[in-house]
């Protein structure tokens, strides 16, 4: 009995601790980002001021009035919204065909999908540039963005929603179709209502890989669709780093994104659990 | 209401045939059960009479249509599944009502035939309620009643009492019955176990491995099985299966016509117990269940061969002592060894 009071005090501290380090090592730069975004430019880099500072709003503003961050802001918000929207209206039917209508080449096609996301994206960097600035003329168009965007993640939305619905039991699908539902309404009225908390998470998750993207979006764009990614990026300044511009501008970029995931928190949750509770 | 004929039908998968020419006809209002072990081909066959496996050849005809290549919702066809395949985001009257809307109907025929259905399967204070918040019973009822309110031509059902407890599984069955005496639709139903086929069915059609054995009434079958496999399926225990050896005097003289390599077949029912003088077969007692109603007594005969005799009290020998039996001759059945077909 003693041993194990004794080794469950011991992991009453030692794991927690573990824990909080952990968390504090992955949310101190994220901290600190926020933390430098209130210095000015001058102060970001002085050792004195490290900890103590006057906190500023300058940075803020000067980005508001001079770096225009609200096109950016929305142009995110439209290539993200428009990519992941694709992503679903494309990855459902896919993921719903490969999840009741499986055939021997099923497992095939969900690995080479994959393996699309193993490519590494640079290889088809000068293609990609060339074929859309020379040859189709959509280069820095919210076309191109939403595309390529929807390109990169289909792996993953296909992926997850097929995980999704190969929980719902195959009978259902069928009592529909003995009920007579053609396959839009099979869709439409059981499998999405049915997996709603799957696919309204892949949906943030995806949506969240979209707003993050930067690859893509810093090299197919200049002004006209760049989003925020594209925002940071050009603050990396080549007079220098100004560590508080670019703090401020990356806080503001990441901020709607973690805001959004805040508050669909409850759904992700319920999304990742889906096949627990059935 | 309607006849269905099912001709030379045949299902494969790639290469792998499952279901090797079925021929069937099943007369309108008859109740139908597939009965065989796992893995036979019987839910196979019930999913090709439904349209949810596709029919590899042959032909399929519900009313003197051929319905191979019609969807199943257009054949006329209702199934009850065995886990229910309820819609979860819907309630009971939703349920209900879903394979009726879909066929864009009134909403007040709808409504009415909802109550009907929900009336005669007394779940109508469950209309609002989501599966979720019904028993595995109140569940049946509810698939159930999604079949009635189509009206079909014929119910499909495809082990719908594998899922219930004991006692209401009996329940269920009976209710099923009565279902089929006062709607006299058409209804084929699949199963595993002997006891809902025997119960149920106008006619019983036992198969194995993809192809009919036999096809007939349950007294038919239960009497005259028309071979081994049919004979050790239906009844409970099964049948006993003894060769010459096992008996106490030359077979021949036993039953007219036996010849010394066939296999005999007596039901655990039919063994008598008798005197050693009296006795064909004699066996060591080696474990007894008592039932209550009967006791089932497990005996090793002279050439080891078990066996089972239903008796109707608890017996006065011990465990390891010798009893004795003689059966009716008109109850033993004689199968050829080599193709195991009744003589």
């Amino acid at each position: 009995m003693a041993v194990v009071a004794q080794s469950s005090t011991f992991s009453r501290i030692f794991w927690p601790t573990v824990a909080w380090l952990t968390a504090m090592i992955f949310f101190f730069p994220i901290f600190w980002m926020v933390f430098t975004s209130f210095k000015t430019d001058a102060d970001a880099v002085k050792p004195e001021y490290l900890f103590f500072f006057t906190p500023t709003f300058e940075n803020y503003l000067n980005m508001t009035e001079n770096y225009d961050y609200w096109r950016f802001a929305i142009n995110s918000v439209i290539t993200s919204t428009f990519a992941t929207a694709f992503a679903l209206v494309v990855g459902v039917p896919c993921a719903y065909s490969m999840a009741f209508n499986p055939t021997p080449a099923t497992k095939n096609i969900l690995m080479w999908m994959l393996s699309t996301k193993m490519l590494p994206a640079a290889a088809v960097l000068y293609p990609m540039t060339f074929l859309t600035k020379n040859f189709l003329g959509i280069y820095d168009t919210h076309f191109l963005v939403i595309v390529v965007l929807m390109l990169i993640n289909l792996p993953i939305v296909i992926w997850m929603l097929f995980t999704y619905f190969k929980e719902i039991p195959k009978e259902i699908i069928e009592a529909g179709k003995m009920d007579g539902v053609n396959t839009w309404g099979e869709i439409k009225d059981i499998l999405i209502p049915l997996a709603w908390g799957g696919v309204a998470s892949t949906a943030l998750l995806c949506f969240i890989f979209c707003w993050n993207e930067a690859y893509w979006t810093v090299r197919l764009t200049t002004t006209e669709a760049a989003t925020l990614s594209k925002l940071i990026e050009g603050n990396r300044a080549p007079e220098g780093l100004f560590f508080g511009r670019l703090s401020a501008v990356s806080t503001a970029a990441v901020g709607p994104i973690v805001v959004l995931g805040w508050f669909c928190q409850r759904q992700l949750v319920q999304g990742l659990t889906f096949g627990a509770v059935k | 209401m309607a006849n269905l004929n099912i001709r030379d039908a045949k299902k494969a998968y790639g290469n792998t045939e499952v279901i090797h020419g079925i021929n069937l006809d099943i007369e309108d209002g008859e109740f139908v059960v597939f009965v065989g072990p796992s893995g036979c081909g019987k839910s196979t066959l019930l999913r090709m009479i439904a349209g949810l496996e596709d029919i590899t050849s042959g032909n399929i005809s519900i009313g003197n249509e051929v319905v191979n290549t019609i969807a199943p919702s257009k054949r006329g066809v209702a199934m009850v599944f065995q886990t229910y395949a309820l819609y979860p985001h819907m309630n009971v009257f939703k349920n209900m009502a879903f394979g009726l809307r879909q066929a864009k109907m009134p909403e007040d025929e709808i409504e009415k035939r909802v109550n009907a259905a929900a009336e005669v399967l007394q779940i109508t204070d469950y209309l609002n309620r989501t599966p979720r918040a019904l028993s595995g019973g109140q569940r049946q009822r509810v698939a159930i009643g999604r079949a009635i309110v189509r009206e079909p031509k014929v119910f499909l059902f495809d082990e719908p009492l594998s899922n219930l407890d004991a006692a209401l599984r009996v329940q269920t069955r009976l209710e099923i019955a009565r279902l089929h005496q006062s709607l006299g639709t058409t209804m084929i139903y699949v199963t595993h176990d002997q006891v809902e086929a025997m119960t149920l069915a106008d006619k019983i059609v036992v198969l194995r491995s993809g192809i009919i054995e036999q096809v007939g009434s349950p007294v038919d079958l239960y009497e005259n099985p028309g071979n081994m496999f049919v004979a050790g399926f239906i009844g409970s225990p099964k049948m006993n299966f003894f060769s010459s050896k096992a008996f106490t005097r030359s077979i021949a003289t036993i039953i007219e016509g036996a010849a010394h390599g066939d296999i005999i077949g007596i039901r655990p029912e039919h063994l008598r117990v008798t005197t050693k003088e009296n006795a064909m077969l004699s066996a060591r007692l080696e474990l007894l269940e008592n039932l209550g109603e009967n006791v089932l007594a497990h005996f090793v005969s002279q050439d080891d061969t078990a066996l089972i005799a239903k008796l109707d009290r608890l017996p006065t020998e011990k465990i390891g002592d010798t009893m004795h039996f003689t059966a009716n001759t008109n109850l033993i059945h004689l199968f050829d060894n080599k193709t195991k077909i009744r003589k």
